[in-house]
Order: structure tokens, then C-alpha cells, then sequence
């Protein structure tokens, strides 16, 4: 049982003024008493502030840890804000004191510490730990001062962690002090601090709260699938740190959540672990008597039928990345990249994810310019989605399926691609013509086309899309050199 | 040619030889080109069992140019001899000659002529000998000869320093007598034609032997793609299971249906810029169902339904963020909401397959976008069990008998399943996808009856696909750097052929 015990002497304090309210308004605090550290325990304890801050501290931006050697230091400790100019120590394993803002220049190039910088940098006022005598303890989220540094001689320990998460501020103090205090003189016995806030209210630190939770014993068994009695039950629990026992009408389990159990927020928490306990490959495999029949998505149901019967015409299928650059889809198209509705994503980390693909033309294309040494001709095709901006879907934007193939060869092969045409409206069972639910191509033209070879393809009263010669200036810009044709259209009107 | 004069001969030579003869010897006695004999020699080859023929590799000694110009002319040195009269010659009228300046040094170190330096009109060259041997001349005549053995190592190999003389590999043929050897032959026909049929004339005709060894020629078809016959038969086996597919054709996804719904918190590392591509145009969802959106803020800062929630400061804003979807988890959260809407509750089984998105570190076997699997199962009462007896189902129609799992962690599900299978190749146990039940603060929030549990799983397509094709790098599978030979000559898609006998199934 992890207890929290009063100090012999004075408490330690932590007293937050209310300059931190803007940039990291919540700290909290304790002390290890007595503590015995070996080397193991010790890179374990650097180890486990590491982990922590990568994970539930989301990087340092929600809570990041201090801890101090105690006997270096004499409280009542600050936690305030102030500008970086009047921010001088030495920090960790430095030799001299430098301001907050040149810290912050050196800390650029520090492969560690640079990931961290930007959750204070631009912010007039930087969180700063003061104790009675000046002495800096840290600068959150980014480092600690020298003075206070933990050695593996170090006795007594003070905690402070800050951030923007009370909640989790509360649980990543737990972890730390349960997790250490079994190397207090006094085991797994953690010394209370006072943190006062600025409104005057005083809490004290660490919460080490346990709780009850109850949970009937035969949801256990019809969640997990078992038939336990509910002591086995209680047991596999225990077992599992989650103390517990069977109480009122015999089906009741009581369960203790200790404060090291933070992620036990629903029964089901407690479920996984009694299933954990049991072993999962001893639970029975039995099926559901789940009787459904199964309906294809009418949309992929076509793609398929479709997909056989293109590679039965003789081309063949590619898939090719959603993602791509802007110029790829306009520049290289003859194209401005705003007629293009295209979907733009933020901080690409590079030109390959700048946009979302408006067409499938691109991919085609850069397939054949990675495969040159293929024989010729190279026929390609792929049915697949592309993103298009939609201020009428609830994301304000849409997926269109569209189906493109590409002829590539010494002649351009218009003739080829048509006749492709015609061979999916005849499967589509679209007849040539004008007249009602019929195809027809209308000449017409179009950046990414050689004059007088391009022409657009409509089918059921609307446009589907278009078919022609590429412009020699697209070829080149993908780094082709034979003529090429092709044609793309959306097949949504075809459901 | 086999009908030609070369190959009569051939024959004929054969019929009197006693045991064979050799290729290169019948060429110089036929004086023709070796590789006429050659040629003959192959093309009876092809007819059949008319001859046997052996390649031999012979090594020869042959005369370069410069060789042969000295067998013919004699050497430097001897010209250089004979040009000197009786009364000596000036040196510099001597090395004017054609082979003077090459043959003076030999001549002097054969002490076959002097240099007088005294001499009135300049250094005067003089016979020191009557007359000289020309042994260069003879020994190159020798090999001319055929005869190049009759020389020692040495000499030969000094000639060869002086470039006079090379070593050649000769291939020669040593020809035999075949089983149907015969002396006369006939031009053999290669395919029947409509005239033979219509005449009858193939009964007379002798055809020429098929090599079946050779390929035969490829038809002229178009191809599927790997992955997606991968992903055609991952179809087939969710139908097969009576398994409804769900609609995915939504790239774009609002981060409350892909992280929010799901029960994921704000603060979750993996809703970072690092993981998670989000939109700059349309940064932001503008319809979203605002009194479920309600209930969910609810449960993730205060709780309910029987949690505690996390307890932070939910965002609207923040849910509204629209990304590139990191899973197709957010249409399985979208389809048991709509599934949720239907009163009463019927029980659903639904899947997907499709892309997905993450702005992660890229490496060999990882890109920024992948195909998901997914399969859900949504009823009354399901447990762990029948998650685990569902999966055995499903990995039985890959193949996979032999099933382990792991506790794990998901954000969404609770318990969470690691699901393991035993690789023959590798001789051991290999992830073969993630599996749980979702968590009630995910599934109240949408309107599911209280008992209703839903159980899950994925596997990403990519990855069973490179193991079944036997592909190490992705970018050769998925995207332009496609190898398209690859896509040209993959097999059928067939996932539950096993390699190697049912007994090595057994677990180790």
C-alpha cells in the first residue's frame, strides 16, 4: 500500500504565481525520503521521466517532470513566469550561466532538446522554478539547472512537474513516486508537498488515491467468455495487482484501483485484466450465431467486374500513390493549381504530399517513366479513387472512382484508346449514340492535349470525362519521350 | 544448309573414317572456312540422331601478321644481313632500310655484323660472318607448318615476346556417327500446312524434331495488379463469411469520426503533425451531428456511461480539424452509428479494405499510405470467445491454422488482441494482425444498446502480399516504382495454398 506520511519538519512548498497562468498555469509536487540509489536505479530513473514525457506528457507540451537533489536546495520553492531576458543559470551538465534567450539559440542544434523549444519560444513570459536562496531548479519544459542535479549519491529527492494538463500532471507525479518510493529508507512511503495556487488555495501532493470500484462477476464471465467463479475471479484480479474480493450477495467483486492504475477508467479495464490473468489462449474459440447476408459496396462490386475485364482488353494494372505534388497534377498538366479543386495538405515534409490526386494520369505516367526499359508498347491502366474539394459533404471534400489507361508506344495509338472506349461503354452495356443512356465523343481540347486529338466522352446525358493524344509537353514533363494517348472517366455515373 | 555440299562431304568423310573426324581438320583439308564446317555440323545436329558432335577446346599456335610477313621475308636481322655487300655499308643508309632499325640491334647481338666507328665517311657497318642461319624464319615456318610442337617451351615463348607468334583457343568439333547416321539426307519439314492437309502430302514428309525444351511464345494479355488480387480474394473471404462491405470512398475524414468517436483523446500523441496528415484546404468539417457530438465531448472530459473519462478540456475546434484518414476505423465508426440510427437493433457483421494514411518515418517496409483490412462484428453478448473463434475462421481461409494471442493495447478497444500465427520459413511466431473489443465510452455515445458488444480486427494488406510474393522492398509493389515485370509474371492469388506438407503445421 503506497502511503503518503507528513514530513518530520517543515513541509516543502511550491507556491505558483499567477505569471504562469498564460504559458503553464498547473505544477505539482512531492518529496522521496531517504532514497538508495545504485547506478541500475538511477539510469532506471532518468529512464522512466524519458518515457514518460514521450508518451502520456504527449512531448513535454502536457507535463514535464523536474526532480532535484533536495539537500542542494532550501525551499519555500516559486513557480513563476518571466521574460527570457531576466532568466539567467547554469543549466544541466554546463559550466556557466546563460540567459533563457541565449539558451534557447544554444538548445537549437542540441539534437534532444530542440523538439522541445517551440512550446515556449515565442511566448513573452518562460516558466522558471526559483527557491529561496535564487537558485534556478528548472526552466519547464526545457531543462533543469545544474545546482540541483541528481547524482547516484543523492538522499532526497523533490519532484515538481508542470504543465497544461492538471489531470495528467496528478498521474505522471503518481507513477514517478510509487514507482521509486520502494527505494525510500521508509518503503513505498512518499513525503507530502504544498503546492499553493494563485488564488490562494493550497493542495497537497502527491494525491496517491485508491479507489473502489465494483463489478458483478458474471459480466465478467459474459464479457470475456469464461465461467469463473467469482473467488477465481477475485483471485486472477489480485493477481494482477487489482486487489480484490467477493462481497454482498456472493456475485459483487470489490476491486482496489491503485493510484498506479491510472488507466483504469470503465469496468472494461478491469475486464481486460481478469481476461489477462486467465490467459487469453485458454479462453474456449467458439462463433457467434450472427446470421447475416453479406452485400457488396455497389461502387467496388463495379470496379471489380470491370478491373478483369481491362486486363482481359490487354492493359495492365498499376496502383499508384494518392498523394503527390502540386506540379504533377497542374504545372505538369498545363494546369493552374486553383482550377484544379485539389485537396492541400499542411506542412507536407515533402513534395510528394503536397496534394490529394485529381487525377489518376500522373501515377500512370510516372509508372512508365520508372519502367522505360520495358518493352514496347506499355499499356497501363488503373480504377481507382481521386479527391476532389466539395462544399456539400460534411468534410467539404469527396472521393470520385474514375478509371484511366494510358497507351504508350511509338505511335500515339488513338485508335487503340477509343476502341478501349468502346470496348467498356459495350460492357457497361452503354450503346453508341446520342439517344437516351447512350455514349457519344464530341471534339475538344484541353491543356494536357494535342491539338485537334482530344475529345470529351459523354455517356448517360452528362460528361464523364476525356480521351486524346497528350501534348508533347506533358510527355516531356514526365520525362517521357514516345507519343502517348489516353483516356480517364468517372464510372460513378455507371451505378 | 544441311542439304549444302559441306554437309554431303561431311558425311561421306564420316562414312570412311574410322571412329570420327575432327572439324577443323576437315576445313583445312576441304580449304574452307572452319566455321562453314561449323555450320554444316549444327545443322545436321538439328536433324536428329545423324551425327554425335563434341565440342573440343584446342589450344594452336598461330602466326600473328608481323609473323607471317618474317616466315615469308625472313627476319630483320637476316634482311638486315643480306643487305650489307661485301664491303660494308654506311650505318645510316643501313638504318633507312625498311627493316634496318628493327634488325641492326639483333644483328649486332647475333655478332652477325660490326660497327667500324672510325670509318672515313661515318660509322660503316661490315659483315662479320659469311652467312647466317635465319633460325626465326625457320621455327615460324615450322608452326606455319602445323608443326609448332617441334619447338621448345622457350622458343616459343620468345617468339611470343616478339609478338611473332599468339596462342589460340580453337573450338573444334569432333564428329561421330549418329544412330540413324546416314549418308543421304532430306530436307525435314517444320510445320504442317493447309496444302499438306489437303494433299496427304505429310504422310511423306519427315518433320523436323520439336524442341521442347525451348519456351513457347508468351500470349499477348494484359495483368492485375499483385496487391489488388490480394485484396480481390481478402473480398472474397469477408463475402464468403457473410460479411456486408461498408462504403470507404473517403480519403478525407474529419478528426472527430477518425479520433473523437473512437474514443482517442485530443492529447494523444498519434494526432500529432508527426503521425497524422491534416488539410490545409478544407482545414475544417462544417457538418457534424451535433447532439452525438455533444455526448461524446461529454464522456471524453467528464465521463459517463460507467467512466471516468479522461477529464481535460475537450475542443471542438480541435475535432473539427479535417486530416487524411489514419484508419479505415473511421468508416466502421461511421457505419455503427448509422447501424445505431436503425430501431430496433439488428445485428451487423460489415468489413473494408482500403487506403490509409500516416505521415510516419518511411523505410523499406513502411510508405505514407497503405491499404487496411478491417472486420467487425456487431451483437448481443459476443465475449472474447467468439473474437478469438471468428479469427480462426477468417486466418483458416489464408491457410493459417495455428493461432496465439498477446494482450496488447489500442486506444479504441478494450481487451485488445495481438494475434499471432507460426511462419514455417521463419520457425517462428509472426503478428498477423490486431484485434479487440470496442470500448463502451466508443459505442454508447452513438445509441448501441447497452448489451451490444463489438468486436474487431485489421491487418494490413501489404504486408501478407510481400510475404505471399516473396517482395522485400514495398515501393517495388505499391506505387510508381512499381516493377512491372513483377506485375507481368505474378502468379494466381492463392492464399490458402500452402507450401510443404499439412504435418509441418505443427507448432513448435
Amino acid at each position: 500500500m503506497y502511503k503518503r506520511v507528513m514530513p518530520n519538519g517543515e513541509i516543502q512548498k511550491l507556491i505558483i504565481t499567477e505569471e504562469t497562468a498564460k504559458i503553464r498555469p498547473y505544477a505539482v509536487a512531492a518529496v522521496l525520503r531517504n532514497i538508495k540509489f545504485t547506478k541500475d536505479r538511477y539510469e532506471s530513473f532518468i529512464e522512466l521521466q524519458e518515457k514518460l514525457h514521450q508518451n502520456i506528457c504527449r512531448k513535454r507540451a502536457l507535463v514535464a517532470i523536474g526532480t532535484h537533489d533536495l539537500d542542494t536546495l532550501s525551499g519555500p520553492f516559486t513557480y513563476t513566469a518571466k521574460k527570457p531576458s531576466d532568466i539567467k543559470f547554469k543549466p544541466l551538465n554546463k559550466t556557466k550561466e546563460y540567459t533563457a534567450c541565449e539558451l534557447m539559440n544554444i538548445y537549437k542544434t542540441d539534437n534532444h532538446l530542440k523538439h522541445y523549444l517551440h512550446i515556449i519560444e515565442n511566448k513573452p513570459l518562460y516558466p522558471v522554478i526559483y527557491d529561496s536562496n535564487g537558485v534556478v531548479l528548472s526552466m519547464p519544459p526545457v531543462i533543469n539547472g545544474h545546482h540541483s542535479k541528481i547524482t547516484v549519491n543523492t538522499r532526497n529527492i523533490f519532484i515538481e512537474c508542470t504543465g497544461t494538463d492538471f489531470t495528467k500532471a496528478k498521474i505522471v507525479l503518481d507513477i514517478i513516486v510509487t514507482t521509486f518510493s520502494e527505494y525510500c529508507e521508509n518503503q513505498f512511503t512518499v513525503e507530502a508537498a504544498e503546492v499553493v495556487f494563485p488564488n490562494g488555495k493550497l493542495h497537497t501532493f502527491p494525491e496517491l488515491a485508491y479507489r473502489k470500484e465494483m463489478v458483478r462477476a458474471d459480466l465478467i464471465n459474459k464479457k470475456v467468455g469464461i465461467r469463473e467463479t467469482p473467488e477465481n475471479l477475485a483471485k486472477l484480479l489480485t493477481r494482477m495487482c487489482l486487489k480484490s474480493e467477493v462481497i454482498g450477495d456472493g456475485n459483487q467483486i470489490e476491486i482496489e484501483i491503485p493510484p498506479t492504475r491510472a488507466d483504469i477508467i470503465h469496468a472494461c479495464d478491469i475486464i481486460e485484466d481478469a481476461a489477462i490473468a486467465y490467459g487469453y489462449n485458454n479462453i474456449q474459440m467458439t462463433l457467434p450465431k450472427t446470421y447475416t447476408i453479406a452485400n457488396q459496396f455497389p461502387l467496388n462490386k463495379l470496379t471489380e467486374l470491370l478491373r478483369h475485364d481491362m486486363a482481359a482488353a490487354g492493359f495492365t494494372e498499376a496502383l499508384t500513390f494518392a498523394l503527390c505534388s502540386q506540379e504533377d497534377i497542374a504545372d505538369k498538366l498545363g494546369l493552374d493549381i486553383s482550377a484544379t479543386k485539389a485537396v492541400l495538405i499542411s506542412n507536407p515534409k515533402t513534395a510528394e504530399f503536397q496534394v490529394a490526386r485529381t487525377t489518376l494520369l500522373p501515377g500512370l505516367l510516372k509508372t512508365i517513366a520508372a519502367n522505360r526499359k520495358m518493352p514496347l508498347p506499355l499499356k497501363l491502366f488503373e480504377i481507382s479513387d481521386i479527391v476532389i474539394k466539395d462544399s456539400s459533404r460534411d468534410v467539404g471534400a469527396r472521393n470520385y472512382r474514375h478509371l484511366c489507361a494510358v497507351y504508350y508506344n511509338k505511335n500515339p495509338g488513338f485508335e487503340i484508346i477509343h476502341g478501349l472506349l468502346d470496348r467498356l461503354m459495350q460492357l457497361l452495356d452503354v450503346p453508341p449514340g446520342e439517344k437516351k443512356g447512350g455514349y457519344v465523343i464530341k471534339a475538344s481540347e484541353g491543356p494536357a492535349f494535342f491539338p485537334g486529338r482530344c475529345a470529351e466522352i459523354f455517356a448517360r446525358g452528362q460528361s464523364i470525362g476525356k480521351l486524346g493524344v497528350l501534348h508533347p509537353d506533358v510527355i516531356t514533363k514526365f520525362e517521357l519521350t514516345m507519343p502517348c494517348s489516353c483516356v480517364e472517366i468517372n464510372i460513378e455515373p455507371f451505378l | 544448309m544441311a542439304d549444302g555440299p559441306v554437309a554431303e562431304v561431311l558425311l561421306q568423310r564420316l562414312e570412311a573414317a574410322d571412329g570420327g573426324l575432327d572439324s577443323a581438320e576437315l576445313a583445312a583439308e576441304l580449304g574452307v572456312e572452319h566455321q562453314t564446317v561449323v555450320g554444316a555440323v549444327k545443322s545436321l545436329q538439328a536433324l536428329g540422331e545423324i551425327i554425335e558432335a563434341e565440342l573440343r577446346s584446342t589450344k594452336r599456335w598461330e602466326l600473328t601478321a608481323e609473323g607471317e610477313e618474317i616466315a615469308r621475308e625472313g627476319s630483320h636481322e637476316a634482311r638486315v644481313f643480306r643487305s650489307v655487300p661485301p664491303e660494308g655499308l654506311p650505318q645510316s643508309e643501313l638504318m633507312r632500310l625498311p627493316s634496318g632499325k628493327v634488325g641492326f640491334s639483333k644483328a649486332m647481338s647475333n655478332k652477325w655484323i660490326r660497327v667500324d666507328k672510325s670509318a672515313a665517311d661515318g660509322p660503316r657497318v661490315f659483315r662479320v660472318v659469311d652467312s647466317v642461319e635465319d633460325e626465326v624464319q625457320r621455327r615460324l615456318q615450322l608452326v606455319q607448318g602445323g608443326q609448332a610442337e617441334k619447338l621448345g617451351e622457350k622458343e616459343r615463348s620468345e617468339l611470343r615476346k616478339r609478338k611473332l607468334l599468339t596462342e589460340v583457343n580453337l573450338k573444334t568439333y569432333w564428329v561421330s556417327k549418329g544412330s540413324a547416321f546416314s549418308t543421304s539426307i532430306s530436307k525435314q519439314e517444320t510445320e504442317l500446312s493447309p496444302e499438306m492437309i489437303s494433299s496427304g502430302s505429310w504422310r511423306d514428309r519427315p518433320f523436323k524434331p520439336y524442341n521442347f525444351s525451348a519456351h513457347g511464345v508468351l500470349p499477348d494479355s494484359g495483368h492485375l495488379h499483385p496487391l489488388l488480387k490480394v485484396r480481390t480474394q481478402f473480398r472474397q473471404i469477408f463475402l464468403e463469411m457473410g460479411f456486408t462491405e461498408m462504403p470507404t470512398d473517403n480519403y478525407i475524414e474529419s478528426s472527430f469520426w477518425n479520433f473523437d468517436a473512437l474514443f482517442q483523446p485530443q492529447q494523444h500523441p498519434a494526432r500529432d503533425q508527426h503521425d497524422t496528415f491534416f488539410l490545409r484546404d478544407p482545414a475544417q468539417a462544417q457538418q457534424l451531428p451535433m447532439d452525438y457530438v455533444h455526448r461524446v465531448k461529454r464522456t471524453h472530459s467528464q465521463g459517463g456511461y460507467g467512466s471516468q473519462g479522461y477529464k481535460y478540456n475537450w475542443k471542438l475546434d480541435e475535432a473539427r480539424k479535417n486530416l487524411l484518414r489514419t484508419h479505415t476505423t473511421s468508416a466502421s465508426a461511421r457505419a455503427l452509428y448509422r447501424l445505431a440510427q436503425k430501431k430496433p437493433f439488428t445485428a451487423a457483421k460489415y468489413f473494408s479494405i482500403d487506403r490509409v494514411f500516416r505521415n510516419e518515418t518511411l523505410d523499406a517496409t513502411h510508405l505514407a499510405e497503405f491499404h487496411q483490412i478491417e472486420g467487425v462484428v456487431a451483437d448481443h453478448g459476443l465475449t472474447l470467445g467468439h473474437l478469438m473463434g471468428v479469427l480462426r475462421e477468417f486466418f483458416s481461409k489464408l491457410g493459417i491454422t495455428q493461432l496465439r494471442f498477446k494482450p496488447t493495447y489500442n486506444p479504441y478497444t478494450e481487451p485488445s488482441m495481438e494475434v499471432f500465427s507460426y511462419h514455417q520459413g521463419l520457425k517462428k511466431w509472426v503478428e498477423v494482425g490486431n484485434s479487440g473489443i470496442f470500448r463502451p465510452e466508443m459505442l454508447l455515445p452513438m445509441g448501441l444498446p447497452e448489451n451490444v458488444s463489438v468486436i474487431a480486427w485489421g491487418l494490413s494488406l501489404e504486408r501478407p502480399t510481400m510475404i505471399k510474393y516473396g517482395i522485400n522492398n514495398i515501393r517495388e509493389l505499391v506505387g510508381h516504382k512499381v516493377n512491372l515485370q513483377m506485375v507481368y509474371d505474378s502468379p494466381l492469388c492463392r492464399l490458402d495454398a500452402e507450401r510443404g506438407p499439412p504435418s509441418t503445421q505443427e507448432a513448435a
